[in-house]
């Protein structure tokens, strides 16, 4: 079963986080070895992380089809920072791995406890209907 | 490599690895440095059968050379260490046919599909150790990149190594437990092939051809078992309707509305004949259950041909080897089809009740095809509907949605 894990912590408005130079280093470090753990059970479809919101876009088709974009922002508007998909043997392993990246240290080292929003990707088989 | 030369060997090849593999693991005892000697011996077989042509025993030959490898291997291992000349010895001694024949398939297997493995797990090891498929296509068949089906399948390894399961036959007593296991996970290998029908599949490997071919073997290997010959029959019987599961689109078309002249004649007649032959040996098992199951579905030349008393009396001897929630959901479909629909539903109030299947969206989707049968479509739309908010699969989502939107403009 695969599920998305999804970090809907970065907020508008609020850009590079100013922690000091070793929690940042201590999160980005976590970070990696978080994934390489992922790979090395043998779960990790893919992870990334996404750019930070200022260069977000918000993108309709006009009229004509052509793109009409829009950046601006309302303040405190939640952005994805990053996902994962891993591919487990049960909902429960996804929600623990969750648990695991929410835990990632923040500033002072502190968990940051931050929420991560778990959902299966729709990679079910089809039952035989009758 | 092997894809450059003809099929007839490269199958020849595929039949032989297990084989050849199992020979190694018994004389080294080493999963993994067996696997790499078996590849390079399959490897030197592509590349010299083709000018030199196939050997008189092309078994030998590659235990042979696998052994040679392994016999390198363990060298430069010794010479590494300086120490332990004597297995060298001793290795280059080992004449590799008397070693015993396709038992060694079988115990592989029985390896492979070890109850202390995870069932992805042992899926993966079965297929690339035993089906010999490369890694790259079994991760390719799951859509997963190739470094996590690696990871998964030397972990499996590693947990084999550890649990410190005997390359040997299992005793009487664990026998029919582990000979379980491996029938489960050729059913899901057959499953997954048989279910993904979506994706990018002309890179796939065709898993539910796997399975059939390793249950196939396993047949072969052991023909008086009537599991084995039922589950078998079980997976030709079910793919049969392949060619009419999905519409040009890739949707899913259930079987109630299949084109049934596009069922496969052949698989159906294979699968009836295993039936036949095992069911007077007495023994009746939950693979020969539900393959007889597919067997009255698929000689009913017309839907409304479907014998549903024979079905309701197969699922209820089925119920009681196997109480699945599964198993009873189907059931009260065949009461439904039977004794109709609110005999249906009064059954399916009480597995709701049981809970086993709370929030389960098969037990949404069947109260909505039974509350249609009925004639109560307002609540056959709820239902259609909560059954496709749940469901994690996209084509069956698909399905529903559109029963639930027929609904609602025919009502």
């Amino acid at each position: 079963m695969k599920y998305i894990l999804m970090m809907n912590t970065m907020k508008a408005g609020h850009g590079v986080p100013d922690w000091p130079t070793q929690d940042l280093h201590a999160h980005i470090a976590f970070m990696i070895s978080f994934n390489k753990e992922l790979s090395q059970s043998g779960e990790l479809v893919s992870a990334e992380g996404l750019a930070f919101p200022d260069q977000a876009k918000l993108v309709r088709a006009g009229k004509n089809g052509l793109p009409i974009t829009d950046g601006v922002f309302p303040e405190g508007k939640e952005f994805l920072a990053g996902y994962w998909i891993v591919d487990v043997e049960s909902p429960e392993r996804a929600y623990a791995i969750a648990a695991r990246a929410s835990a990632a240290p923040g500033p002072g080292g502190a968990p940051l406890n931050m929420p991560i929003e778990v959902r299966p990707v729709m990679s079910g088989p089809p039952p035989e209907m009758l | 490599m092997i894809r450059a030369f003809d099929t007839g060997a490269e199958h020849l090849l595929r039949e032989l690895a297990p084989q050849v593999l199992g020979a190694v693991i018994r004389r080294f005892h080493d999963f993994a440095d067996a696997e790499d000697a078996v590849q390079e011996a399959l490897i030197a077989a592509a590349s010299q059968w083709p000018g030199e042509g196939v050997p008189e025993n092309p078994r030998a030959w590659l235990i042979q050379v696998a052994f040679r490898r392994m016999t390198d291997h363990v060298r430069s291992e010794v010479a590494r260490r300086r120490r332990e000349t004597a297995i060298a010895i001793e290795l280059d001694q080992a004449a590799p046919e008397s070693e015993a024949d396709q038992d060694d398939s079988l115990i592989l297997l029985f390896m492979c599909c070890h109850p202390a493995l995870t069932p992805s797990s042992a899926i993966a090891l079965t297929l690339r150790a035993v089906g010999g498929l490369t890694t790259a296509e079994i991760a390719s068949a799951f859509l997963v990149p190739e470094a996590t089906m690696a990871q998964r399948i030397s972990r499996a390894k590693q947990n084999i190594k550890a649990s410190g399961v005997a390359f040997s036959m299992p005793t009487d007593r664990e026998r029919a437990e582990r000979l379980r296991s491996v029938l489960h996970v050729l059913y899901l290998i057959f499953n997954e092939g048989y279910t993904t029908s979506d994706g990018p599949q002309l890179q796939r490997p065709e898993l539910s051809q796997e399975a059939i071919r390793l249950a196939r073997s396993v047949h072969c290997l052991l023909p008086d078992d009537c599991e084995v010959a039922g589950l078998l029959a079980l997976m030709l019987l079910t793919d049969a309707r392949r060619p009419a599961r999905t519409g040009p689109d890739g949707e899913l078309i259930p079987l109630t509305h299949q084109d049934r002249t596009l069922w496969d004649r052949t698989l159906i007649s294979e699968g009836i004949d295993l039936l036949s032959a095992t069911l007077p040996k007495g023994s009746i098992g939950a693979y020969q259950l539900q393959a007889a199951i597919a067997a009255v579905h698929d000689e009913a030349a017309r839907v409304e041909d479907t014998d549903w008393p024979q079905i309701l009396a197969l699922y209820d001897l089925l119920k009681r080897i196997s109480a699945s929630p599964m198993v009873m959901l189907n059931h009260t479909i065949a009461v439904a089809m039977v004794h109709g629909p609110s005999k249906g539903l009064e059954l399916l109030d009480a597995l709701d009740a049981e809970g086993q299947l709370k929030g389960h969206h098969r037990l949404d989707a069947v109260r909505a095809h039974l509350l249609e049968m009925s004639g109560n479509h307002p609540a056959a739309i709820t239902h259609y509907q909560l059954a496709s908010g749940r469901t994690s699969s996209l084509q069956e989502r698909n399905y529903l949605l559109t029963q639930a939107a027929r609904l609602r403009e025919s009502t």
